[in-house]
This record gives C-alpha cells, sequence and structure tokens, in this order.
C-alpha cells in the first residue's frame, strides 16, 4: 500500500506533464487529489503500523547480478517521515494555488519532488535510495529556477550543484561500501551485518554523513539553505525546509549511523577536546544551531530570518543523532517531523500570506505597515508558529527539543549549554521579528508606500486558512499528546541502535 | 587462407559495402532527375537496409574467426560481437537522422560513406592483427574526414575536415610507428602472439615506447586528453549526422579496439595451448608481466585523470552546445579509460592451472568488458540523440549558440522534453541510463582493482561527474527557464521526432530496466 505513495506521485507528475495549457484549475485541483490520495495512504499505514516494527512493502530483484533490489519498507521512522511527507505535500499545493504560470509544469515538478522524497523515506537498498535522493534534485532546481524569485537563477544552480556534490560523496561511499562488503547486496540490513573493517567505517562514515549533512543544512555546508529557500516560490520552500532537509537527516541517520556504526568510534586521541568523528559532527551541530540563531538575529529580509532558523533547528536534529542514545535519536526524529511542519508553516505565512499582499519582505517597509490590524489572520498565525517554532511547552517543537536537549545532556553537557544559548537566541529573533513585522508602533510612512495604504489587501483565501489550521493543528496536537508520534518513533530507533551499534 | 572463410565471416562488412553501391547506383543512375526529398527517402532506406542485412548476417557469423596461417585475425565473439551489433544500430540511428537534413546536394554519397565508415569500424572491433587494425582503421577515419567536410557551402565544415585530416594522419602515423615497434620487439603482428611473446621474454624498454606509442594513437581516435584539440573544431563544423556519426560509431569501434588490445577480446596470456610451461614457471614470467602491464595501464590510467578534468572544465566555459558535447565527450572518454585501467590478466590458482578451460578463463574477464561496453553503446546513443536536437534548433534558428536554445519548451515542448531527458542522462541522474552506465562501469572498477588508486581516480570521476551537471543544466536552462526571445514553433520532420523520442525512451527504460541491455551484452559472450 505504501508503495503507491510513490507510483501516485510519479503517476501525477506525468499527468500534470502531458495536460494540456490553459487547464490551470483542473491542474491544481488533480495535483491536490494526488497529494492527499498521498497523505491519506500516509495516515492509514500510520494508524495500521502502530506497533509493528519493519514492514517489507515490495522486494523486487532490479539487477540480480549485482544484488540491487527494488526494496520498499517501512519502519517507524519512514511512517512519520512519510505522514509528515504528505502533510507537506498538501499544504504546499494549498499555499500554492495562486500560480497561474506554467501551472501544470509547476505541480508536474512538485509532486516528482514529492515521489523522490517519499521514495529515499521508503527505501530499504541503498542503491534504490541513492536513486530516489538523486531524483529529488532535478525538480528542485526547475522549482525555484522558473518559479522563485530574488536572485532564483544563482539560488538554484547552488541547491542544485551543493546536491549534487553531496550525493557524489555518497556515491563514493556507496560504490566503496559494496566493493568492501563483497556481500553481493546493496540492502541496507544486508550491509548493516556485512561485518565492515572498523578502519574503512572510519574514512567512509564521515564522507557519507557529510554528503547528507549538506542537505540537512550541517555548518558549514548550509550556505544553500538560506539563499535556496529565500529565492524558491512559497510551496518549494516549504518543501525544501519542510522535507527535504529532512532527506539529508534521515540519510545520515539510516544509511551514516546505520551502515557504519564505528565511524562513530573514539579515534584514539583527542584534540581540543575533540576525540571522534560523533564529537565533531556534534560540535559542527551546535555551532549551526548558535550560529543560524544570530544570523537569523540580524537578518532585514522576513524570509531570511525563517531560512536561518531552518539552519538552526536542523543543528537539533544533527546534535540528537550524535547523542546515539534513545532519547537524543528519538527527539532528533521528533524535531524533523517538528521542524518540518513549523518550518512550512513559517514560509506559508512569509512567502504566501504577506508577501503576496504586500509585495515586500523587508522588515523595514513591513513596520510602517500595521499588518496586525491589516491583516490580522497572518499575525495571528505567525504568533502561533513563532510560539511553535521559539520551542513553547504545548507544540511540538518543545517535546523535540527538549528530548534532544536530555539527550545530549547525557552525552556531553557542554553541548546541551551550548545549544541552550541558541535557543535563547531563538525567542530573540522570533520576537524581534514578529514584532518588525506585525506588531510595530512606526508611524506609517505615507510617502513611502502612498499606493499600499488606500486599498485593503486581497482577503485570505479558503486554501490558506485550510493549510495554516491543518499545520498549527497538527503542531499542536503532536505537542500537547506526543505519545501519538513518539510510540511510533521509539522502538524503531531502539531496533536501529541495537542493530547499528553493536 | 581461405576466402569462403574470409567471406563468412566478414559477411556483415559486405553486406554493408554491397548496400553503399545500392545507394550510390540508385541515386546516381536511377534518380538524378528526381527531387531531393525523394532522393533522400531513397538513400536512407537503403541505409537502413543494409544495416538490418548485416545485423542479420551476424547471428550467422557470431563466434566464426578468419584464420590466415595459424594467426588469428579477425573473431566475432564477445566484444567483438556487442560492438558490432551496436555499430550497425548506431549507425542506422544516424541514417535516421539525416531525414530533415539539407546541408547537402549529394545525399546518395554522404549515405555510401556513412556505410562504409560503419564497415571500417566493424573491422576495427573484430580484428586481432595489428595490419587488420589498421586497414580497418583508415577505411574508418577516411570516410570520416569525408563526412566531416560534407557540407560544401560550410567554411567551418572545411576547416574542421581539415583540422581532423591532419591530427588524424599525425596520429596514425604514430599508432603505426608504435606498432612498427611492437612488430620488431615480437616478431609478430598478431596480438596473441605478440602477448605471448612479451610473456615469455619478459620486459623491455622499447615496449613502454611503443606503448605509449600506441596509446597517442588510439588516444587521437577516442579523443583522450592530450590528443583531443580535434574534438571542438570537428564537433562544431561538421555537419550534425557526421558529427554525431563521429561521437558513437567512431567511439564504439575504437573502444571495442582498446578492449581487444588490452584484452584479447577476453583472452590471456595463458589461454595458449602451446607455451608448454609448468606453473612456477608461468606465475615467474606472469609476475613479470604484470609489472610491464601496470606501466601501460599506468599511462591509461593518466591519459584518464586527463580527460575527466581537462573536459569537464573546459565543458564549463562553452558557449557552443556542439563544442560544449565535445567536451563533454571528451570526459566520457575519461570515464571509460579508466575501466580499460582494471584490466589485468588473471592468474588462475595452481590448483586449477591443468583443468582450467578457455571458457572458464574467459568467464573470469567479463566483469571489466561488459561495464564499459554498455557505458560506450548507451553514450553512443544519448549522445545522437542530443547532435540530433541540436541540428534540429540549428536549423531553425541558424547557431548552435546556447542562447539559440531559449524558450525551447514553449517552441517545440517534446524537443525540450527530449533534450531534457538526454542531458540529464549524459549528467549521470537516476533513473536514466547514464547513471546506471556510470554506476555499473565505477563498481566494477573497484570490485576489480582494489587499492587507493583506483578508489583515489573513481572518486575524482564521480567529482568531475558533479561538476559536469552544471554545464548541461546551463543548456537546460536556457530550455526550460530562461524567458524565449523569439517564440514561433520549431517544425520538425515527423520522422526525426519519431527517432528522437525513441532514443528518449530507450534511454528512460534502459535506465529503469538495467538488466535489459546488460542481459543482452552477456549474452555475446556464451
Amino acid at each position: 500500500m505504501l508503495a503507491w505513495t510513490i507510483y501516485l506521485s510519479f503517476a501525477g507528475a506525468l499527468l500534470q506533464a502531458v495536460l494540456p495549457k490553459g487547464k490551470n484549475s483542473l491542474s491544481r485541483w488533480l495535483a491536490l487529489a494526488t497529494a492527499v490520495a498521498g497523505l491519506a495512504i500516509g495516515v492509514q499505514t500510520f494508524i495500521a503500523g502502530a506497533g509493528q516494527g519493519l514492514t517489507t512493502v515490495v522486494d523486487l530483484p532490479w539487477v540480480p547480478t549485482m544484488g540491487i533490489h527494488f526494496l520498499l519498507a517501512a519502519d517507524g521512522i519512514s511512517r512519520v517521515l512519510v505522514l509528515l511527507t504528505g502533510l507537506a505535500a498538501v499544504c504546499g499545493i494549498l499555499f500554492s494555488w495562486n500560480i497561474e504560470l506554467r501551472t501544470n509544469e509547476f505541480f508536474a515538478f512538485f509532486l516528482a519532488l514529492i515521489g523522490g522524497v517519499y521514495g529515499v523515506f521508503l527505501s530499504f537498498d541503498l542503491f534504490l535510495l541513492f536513486v530516489f535522493y538523486e531524483i529529488a534534485i532535478v525538480p528542485k532546481y526547475f522549482l525555484i529556477a522558473i518559479w522563485g524569485s530574488t536572485r532564483r537563477e544563482y539560488a538554484a544552480m547552488k541547491l542544485a550543484l551543493y546536491s549534487f556534490v553531496g550525493s557524489a560523496m555518497v556515491l563514493i561511499g556507496l560504490l566503496a561500501a559494496y566493493a568492501t562488503a563483497g556481500s553481493h547486496s546493496t540492502g541496507l540490513v544486508a550491509l548493516a551485518h556485512a561485518n565492515l573493517p572498523v578502519s574503512f567505517q572510519m574514512w567512509c562514515f564521515p564522507l557519507v554523513f557529510v554528503g547528507f549533512a549538506i542537505l540537512a543544512g550541517m555548518w558549514p555546508f548550509h550556505t544553500w539553505a538560506p539563499t535556496g529557500h529565500v529565492a524558491a516560490p512559497t510551496a518549494a520552500s516549504m518543501l525544501l525546509a519542510g522535507v527535504v532537509m529532512k532527506l539529508g537527516a534521515y540519510g545520515c541517520l539510516r544509511v551514516g549511523i546505520a551502515l557504519f556504526p564505528h565511524g562513530l568510534d573514539a579515534w584514539g586521541f583527542s584534540f581540543i577536546g575533540i576525540g571522534s568523528w560523533r564529537d565533531v559532527f556534534a560540535v559542527l551541530a551546535v555551532i549551526g544551531i548558535i550560529y543560524g540563531a544570530l544570523v537569523a538575529l540580524a537578518q532585514t529580509d522576513f524570509k531570511f530570518v525563517i531560512g536561518y532558523s531552518s539552519v538552526s533547528h536542523m543543528g537539533f536534529v544533527l546534535l540528537g543523532l550524535m547523542t546515539l542514545n534513545q532519547i537524543g535519536m528519538t527527539g532528533a526524529v521528533l524535531q524533523m517531523f517538528s521542524h518540518g511542519i513549523i518550518a512550512g508553516l513559517l514560509f506559508a505565512i512569509v512567502g504566501r500570506i504577506v508577501y503576496e499582499r504586500t509585495h515586500t519582505r523587508q522588515l523595514a517597509e513591513l513596520e510602517g505597515m500595521h499588518l496586525s490590524k491589516r491583516l490580522p489572520f497572518a499575525a495571528w498565525a505567525f504568533v502561533i508558529a513563532g510560539m511553535a517554532s521559539m520551542g513553547l511547552p504545548g507544540f511540538s517543537g518543545f517535546v523535540a527539543e527538549l528530548q534532544v536537549l536530555i539527550g545530549s545532556w547525557i552525552a556531553n553537557p557542554w553541548w546541551t549549554t551550548a545549544a541552550g544559548i541558541g535557543i535563547v537566541i531563538g525567542v530573540a529573533y522570533t520576537w524581534r521579528a514578529l514584532q518588525k513585522a506585525f506588531f510595530s508602533d512606526a508611524p506609517v510612512h505615507a510617502h513611502d508606500h502612498p499606493h499600499e495604504d488606500g486599498h485593503a489587501f486581497a482577503a485570505i483565501t479558503w486554501p490558506e486558512i485550510t493549510g495554516v489550521t491543518l499545520l498549527a493543528g497538527v503542531s499542536l496536537a503532536v505537542g500537547i499528546y506526543p505519545r501519538i508520534l513518539l510510540d511510533t518513533i521509539e522502538p524503531a530507533v531502539k531496533a536501529l541502535l541495537a542493530g547499528g551499534a553493536q | 587462407m581461405n576466402y569462403a572463410d574470409l567471406f563468412r565471416v566478414t559477411l556483415p562488412e559486405t553486406m554493408l559495402e554491397i548496400a553503399a553501391l545500392l545507394v550510390l547506383v540508385a541515386d546516381l543512375a536511377f534518380l538524378r532527375k528526381a527531387g531531393l526529398k525523394a532522393r533522400v527517402f531513397s538513400a536512407i532506406l537503403f541505409g537502413i537496409l543494409g544495416c538490418g542485412a548485416a545485423f542479420w548476417a551476424l547471428q550467422y557469423t557470431a563466434g566464426s574467426s578468419y584464420y590466415f596461417g595459424s594467426a588469428l585475425m579477425l573473431w566475432q565473439w564477445g566484444s567483438t560481437l556487442v560492438a558490432q551489433a551496436g555499430i550497425l544500430i548506431l549507425t542506422a540511428l544516424t541514417l535516421f537522422l539525416l531525414a530533415g537534413e539539407n546541408f547537402t546536394r549529394h545525399i546518395g554519397e554522404f549515405v555510401a560513406v556513412v556505410l562504409m565508415a560503419a564497415a571500417g569500424g566493424m573491422i576495427v572491433a573484430s580484428a586481432q592483427d595489428l595490419l587488420v587494425i589498421v586497414v580497418g582503421l583508415e577505411l574508418l577515419s577516411l570516410s570520416l574526414y569525408i563526412l566531416t567536410a560534407f557540407a560544401k557551402t560550410s567554411g567551418k565544415s572545411a576547416e574542421a575536415a581539415i583540422k581532423y585530416y591532419l591530427f588524424g594522419g599525425m596520429s596514425a602515423a604514430f599508432l603505426l610507428f608504435g606498432f612498427s615497434y611492437l612488430y620488431g620487439i615480437t616478431g609478430s603482428t598478431n596480438l596473441d602472439q605478440i602477448r605471448q611473446a612479451i610473456l615469455l621474454q619478459g620486459p623491455n624498454p622499447l615496449l613502454y615506447v611503443a606503448w605509449i606509442l600506441v596509446v597517442a594513437g588510439l588516444g587521437f581516435k577516442v579523443a583522450a586528453v592530450p590528443f583531443h584539440l580535434w574534438a571542438p573544431d570537428t564537433y562544431e563544423g561538421a555537419p550534425a549526422p557526421a558529427a554525431a556519426f563521429i561521437a558513437s560509431v567512431s567511439k564504439v569501434a575504437s573502444f571495442a579496439l582498446l578492449i581487444t588490445i588490452c584484452q584479447g577480446a577476453g583472452r590471456s596470456p595463458y589461454n595458449s595451448a602451446d607455451t608448454h610451461l609448468d606453473f612456477n614457471e608461468f606465475a615467474r614470467l606472469y609476475v613479470i608481466f604484470h609489472a610491464t602491464w601496470y606501466n601501460f595501464v599506468a599511462i591509461l590510467l593518466m591519459v584518464a585523470a586527463a580527460s575527466m578534468i581537462v573536459g569537464n572544465l573546459a565543458a564549463l566555459a562553452q558557449t557552443s552546445v556542439r563544442r560544449l558535447l565535445a567536451y563533454s565527450a571528451i570526459a566520457h572518454a575519461g570515464y571509460m579509460l579508466l575501466a580499460l585501467g582494471t584490466f589485468q590478466p588473471h592468474l588462475p590458482p595452481a590448483t586449477q592451472w591443468q583443468s582450467i578451460s578457455i571458457e572458464s578463463a574467459l568467464s573470469l574477464m567479463i566483469g571489466a568488458q561488459s561495464p564499459l561496453l554498455y557505458y560506450v553503446l548507451t553514450y553512443g546513443l544519448t549522445t545522437i540523440g542530443a547532435f540530433g536536437v541540436v541540428a534540429v534548433v540549428e536549423r531553425a534558428t541558424g547557431s548552435d549558440r546556447m542562447d539559440s536554445f531559449l524558450g525551447l519548451h514553449k517552441r517545440n515542448p517534446v524537443l525540450a522534453a527530449v533534450l531534457l531527458v538526454l542531458f540529464l542522462s549524459l549528467a549521470g541522474i537516476p533513473p536514466l541510463v547514464g547513471f546506471w552506465a556510470k554506476f555499473n562501469l565505477f563498481a566494477a572498477v573497484l570490485s576489480v582493482s582494489a587499492g587507493p588508486v583506483p578508489f583515489a581516480l573513481v572518486a575524482l570521476a564521480v567529482a568531475m561527474s558533479a561538476v559536469s551537471l552544471y554545464y548541461y543544466l546551463q543548456v537546460l536552462k536556457r530550455a526550460y527557464v530562461m524567458p524565449a526571445v523569439d517564440e514561433t514553433p520549431i517544425k520538425t520532420h515527423p520522422v526525426t521526432l519519431l527517432v528522437l523520442v525513441a532514443i528518449a525512451a530507450a534511454v528512460v527504460l534502459a535506465g529503469l530496466f538495467p538488466t535489459l541491455l546488460q542481459g543482452w551484452i552477456e549474452a555475446a559472450y556464451r
């Protein structure tokens, strides 16, 4: 059943590509139907899969001579992330309801990207996972380059090349692991049991981990993220921050940590307190948390604030992964879900609800517009999203970041201390953006925007209300009752820790 | 010497030559007064029928060989067979692309020369003797010079041809000089006997001279750095079908020849029945041979690395799509030469020394060959399609500059989609065939030869293919992203469009089901 999420998305993409031009309305509804079907399958398998371990969905020999299988399977982590992808896809389409330029092509690329993302989350064959991972690169490029805004061609090319370089590193690791294992299988389970030599894991792990972490926005390879997010059309930035960055983090977890657990072992010597790749990446993650937050604090472009906040929040995911304990890694997976929802909501508010009406994202210009009075829906939606992003109790971000911090305290208290500073700065930049964009007392500069002040902004449309309600509702639901997801994530993380870190 | 045997072995080539003559007769004798359309139709029809007949003849020649005395001259088995079948298919596709062309009025001669070049390529692919190699190469090369110069009204075409001819003549001289050294050292022109003689004589400094000269000669044919200078000019100036032919068929033939030279079409030195060595003696000689061989491989690997780097980096700066394709061809030649570097003589374990059969020895060799053949065939297919698209755009806009691709998705959406598929495949994006070819090739390199050098080279190749995405995207960006200057639709000849769509479909299907083509290649070794 789960496999249909992938097939439906690609079939939808193909259908959109051959759709005659000018049928924009039909194209939108078709895309929405495809995404809703994917979400429905995700929800159904999430409910049905509660309490189940790893279940195989499809297993067909693909290239028998090399042991490559078309192997789709799902465990708790996959099910949660499939659910996230479904939500992001539906909301992304809702928030791109106003796209009039080459509508069918937009949805074709959008659905192809979604199909690739589903594929990565469901692949249990390393080769297949890589194939889907690369399939996702091309639609991203065109989505940003054709429908984007600020410096779109630069940002799209940067994102495509960063992704491709990352995947090239993964490919080298894949080839090396395949040649070294000699097991004639590229199945993730088979490779994990291939007893790869420790010395091999020691150099292959950082290669693969960094390869994936580039897409997860790890400092200092994060620079594609803010430019890409800002340039992308709203739906694409929702997907980029919401699920594409999770592809990277998921790869770090599923391939990096699970296949090369000994890559995280101590080197046997330590240099300024760093004695293993685990320390290296944890420190980079912490730097990412603080750096992202600090840079977000200094931005003048509203969307850049959100873009850098993504770098900061993804730092928590990577930090959680590097704790290597149950609670920290569970927190990391939950943070992937939580950030996917919250970042999607933030980008939707900034890029679609506000920008499409004010036609500016400069905080200084927004200050004079009194948006809290003129766009109360956007203001209050941003209040909710901001609270969720700051990690206030009652929202999903709180549970996730708390778990990551507890896990990292167990691993190394210094990491927690430093990351805690990042949270404080997170409150500051969110507050600053909220205050400047919506609740400013600054006098109206009539001469700045003479044409904007006379008439009211266009009314909020139903797709916007639906999308915001859906995302905010999910974040709230997970925040109030996190067990819905944790019950599924925890056993999977436990199995992964038991199978991976022997 | 038996002419009946010779005829049987060269039946496919004979078919091609007959077809070439028929094309000429039909065009010059019967259709003198007919319009160009009818002549194009008849030439293409006869050409494709010739390819079909040769393809049909292949099944009768499969596995056959031709000896002159005790020396094996031609052998149709394994890599040879695959390459010959590939040459015929790619030639037929090139002929289809002629449908909408108008660069010449002498279409009959063009098709006839294409068929002769294909026959030369097939001889090159099956040759097992230095003299036969030279004959085949000359037939192929001379035909290619003519094809390059065929657009008589274009100065660029003449310039390209003269450059190609001068470089080609030079490299042929190098190759012959190298062959003369090989003959001088070993006293034979037969590849098998040369290999045995080297094994028995041990290392000889003159061998290195011979090898460098041979690599220089063949490096020219596959456009490897530093023998690549002709490629950008020729690809830019030659008529599009000729350029497509040079980029595909000539490459397939040259790589088949390199496989033969490096590995004797799947044979290794210990297969010879008359060496009468005991195992220890053989093992000692084998070690020496291996070391000697490794020097040869080292030259190939250096050329491969240089081609990957120069090809990919130079392509970044191109504004002409044809030149871009030329530099990308150089880069692809680098990846393929990498696979040749993995070829090494295989020493059977002492226990199997007495019992090893030729067949089992052959099966030890297949690993490194079939990924290379897979790569060169799929590359040839993709590049013919790419030149087909470029030719259509060029006819409509009068230039092959990147900017003439602006707004292609509006001017001809099907053509743009074909371009998207082919270029992404060349960049190695899954699930297209280019990705699988690269993966298969690199995996084979790593599994055949372990160690830091092959690994570093594969890492370089993978990194360089990441660079290549940039320049392929530059063209696609113009086709899909940037606003069009001119939005008049581009018309394509229906046959051209059909062939291009078929090529794109094949690229997708072969990528989704990589075992289809792989199984077909490996079947040729049984």
